[in-house]
């Protein structure tokens, strides 16, 4: 994850991540949750580099749920749901877009440092 | 083989089961543990035979080293010797005699004598001004011209200002003496000296330049003699600053440590030589400390006897044992259990000081059930006998004493109250209303020494022991002792320390919060 500069766009490296949602009574699960966003205190997230980044990170996946069965690991922050950004997002906006009533696919755009050090690495080797 | 009886002291300690001669470290042979072991061979047997007493401790001992001096058995025979000496002294004596010794006027006559110094000199201060006013007029009274209203003004000025002075020198300097310090107080003499000093000077212009030349102006004559009522003032300004506003500000944090057990308090003091510093603690300790009570430190005294018995050697070949080092590991290695005793001990007594206070404290209870205070209108009315608090304090006094005096005597206090102090104290407690529980703590914990009498204080007599001189002033780590009789208080002192503080300036309309949130959703 690079260092955010505010007004300077950021770049990642970055892995979709198609869940299909589970449907659980009358609720529709995803099998993670997340914390994180503009309205937190960003220095308690366990999982970034850059205590002042603000974004969405996954904090516990269900074990055997959709999120683990796509490939989604703890601590990987979200950068986009369905189109949508989640990098300047309060964490309550963040939770309405995952979590829309009729949607049933949710498409992840999620960046973790062991994706950056693999390219790094490939372009290093070549 | 038996030596002949020799007599010299011995002090006898009885365990449970055996009693045993030893003829320990000479400080343990003290006439209080005579008295002790008077009262306790009441008890155990008496039998007068000695079969090896040695005169010297069994350390070290070379004058009998040409004799084969030790039975094997002599520990365990039972052998038991009380004060053989005809001059055996009780506990008593030696108050009363160490009581005389403080009656006694010896010192009084240093007291006497700087008394009539301070005296001399404050009356040549006092009748100066008035002398240098009065002799041109004795002397030379055609010459000298008449004293107009200024000059009369300041006759006025010269009789408040003396008046003023007399006042300020008696609230200063007479007052009531409160100790007899070892050395001068070097402060006090200094100021003797400047104020004699001065009026010499003083003297000396008057009687070269105005008596000798007869002057005929009076008015500089007696505005002579009010500036010098002006500068006594002053030097007795001086002499408060000096003496009393130089103590006040606390500079030193003396720690004051009892030696017999470990009492510590701490105070504040000022810049003062040594032997005020020591006035100013001894003062403090009658009031801080708990009474000192020989007593309590038996248990222990017993144990550092038991201790030292574990160590003792046997001259078997006539030899000077030397191995010292030898001695203290094989008593290192042996199996000690005295710990075990003591815990259980201590559990024990505990147990046995607070079922005795339990009854203690039922009993005065019930006691104070008994009389009641009558108000002024039924005083005119009943008939009975209405006693004084006096009377009622006797009367309900022997319901309450044998759980007193049992308490006391566990708590080993019981020398400390007398059956008439106590009586007296329940008196008082009855005529201020107190109740079961307000007359009960000045026994429950032992007070500070002023609440008892004179005679238990068992440290009237002081004697200040330092390296440093004990005029000079206190430093930073400096250590004196105040030795008792029974007792010695060690002070030492550190300095307060230089306080460096600067300042931060808040803005009152800086003070803004902002809400840290850290929710985790599962979604």
């Amino acid at each position: 994850m690079t260092c955010y500069i505010p007004g300077q766009p950021v770049t990642a490296v970055v892995q979709k991540i198609e869940i299909q949602k589970l449907r659980q009574g009358d609720r529709l699960i995803l099998g993670f949750s997340i914390g994180g966003g503009i309205d937190q205190d960003p220095s308690q997230n366990p999982y970034s580099e850059d205590k002042s980044d603000k974004g969405i990170y996954v904090t516990r996946i269900a074990p055997g749920g959709p999120a683990d069965v796509a490939g989604l690991r703890v601590g990987d922050k979200i950068m986009q749901v369905n189109g949508w950004d989640m990098t300047m997002i309060k964490h309550y906006q963040a939770l309405k877009k995952l979590t829309k009533p009729n949607e049933d696919v949710v498409r992840l755009l999620v960046t973790r440092k062991s994706l950056e050090q693999a390219v790094r690495g490939a372009m290093g080797l070549q | 083989k038996r030596l002949p009886l020799v007599l010299c002291l011995y002090s006898v300690y009885s365990c449970e089961n055996k009693t045993f001669i030893e003829n320990l470290h000479p400080n343990i042979c003290r006439t209080r543990d005579r008295h002790k072991s008077r009262s306790k061979d009441s008890r155990s047997e008496k039998s007068v035979t000695i079969n090896t007493p040695p005169a010297e401790p069994l350390l070290g001992d070379s004058s009998v080293r040409g004799e084969p001096v030790q039975d094997d058995n002599w520990g365990e025979t039972t052998t038991a010797v009380t004060g053989t000496s005809e001059h055996s002294l009780s506990q008593e004596d030696i108050v009363r005699i160490t009581k005389d010794l403080e009656d006694s006027v010896g010192l009084d006559c240093r007291r006497y004598f700087t008394l009539t110094l301070a005296v001399i000199l404050g009356l040549l201060v006092f009748l100066t001004p008035l002398a240098f006013l009065v002799l041109p007029h004795v002397l030379w009274p055609d010459k000298l011209q008449t004293c107009g209203t200024a000059c009369e003004g300041l006759f006025i000025s010269v009789a408040f200002k003396l008046l003023i002075l007399l006042l300020a020198v008696w609230a200063l300097f007479f007052r009531p003496p409160r100790a007899a310090l070892p050395r001068v107080l070097v402060f006090r003499a200094l100021l003797a000296v400047l104020v004699l000093l001065f009026v010499v000077s003083y003297w000396l212009f008057y009687g070269v330049r105005i008596l000798d030349t007869q002057d005929e102006n009076y008015q500089g004559i007696v505005q002579y003699a009010v500036s010098l009522v002006d500068a006594l003032l002053f030097i007795h300004y001086l002499a408060i600053v000096l003496l009393e506003l130089r103590q006040l500000q606390p500079y030193f944090s003396l720690t004051v440590t009892r030696s017999t057990d470990g009492e510590t308090h701490h105070y504040n003091l000022g810049q003062l030589s040594i032997q005020r510093a020591a006035l100013a603690i001894i003062e403090h300790y009658y009031c801080d400390f708990p009474v000192h009570n020989p007593a309590l430190l038996s248990a222990s005294k017993s144990r550092a006897a038991k201790h030292l018995a574990g160590l003792k050697v046997y001259n078997v070949d006539g030899e000077f044992p030397s191995q010292s080092r030898a001695m203290i590991a094989a008593a290192a290695r042996r199996r000690d259990t005295s710990h075990n005793e003591l815990y259980y001990e201590e559990a024990e007594h505990e147990r046995r000081v607070r079922k005795r206070r339990a009854r203690l404290v039922v009993a005065v209870e019930e006691a104070f059930t008994h009389i009641k205070r009558l108000q002024e209108e039924e005083q005119k009315k009943a008939p009975g006998d209405i006693m004084d608090p006096r009377e009622a304090a006797q009367a309900i006094f022997p319901s309450m004493a044998r759980a007193l005096q049992k308490y006391l005597r566990t708590t080993k206090q019981q020398h400390c109250h007398s059956m008439e102090s106590i009586q007296q104290h329940l008196a008082f407690c009855i005529t201020n209303n107190m109740t079961p529980k307000a007359f009960l703590e000045s026994y429950l914990s032992s007070g500070p020494t002023l609440q008892y009498s004179k005679d238990h204080w068992l440290s009237r007599q002081w004697t200040l022991v330092s390296e440093a001189s004990v005029t000079s002033g206190l430093k930073d780590g400096s250590v004196f002792l105040l030795k008792c009789v029974d007792f010695s208080l060690v002070v030492t002192t550190k300095k307060i320390p230089y306080i460096q503080m600067s300042e931060e300036y808040i803005d009152p309309k800086s003070h803004k919060f902002v809400l840290r949130l850290q929710s985790e959703t599962s979604v």
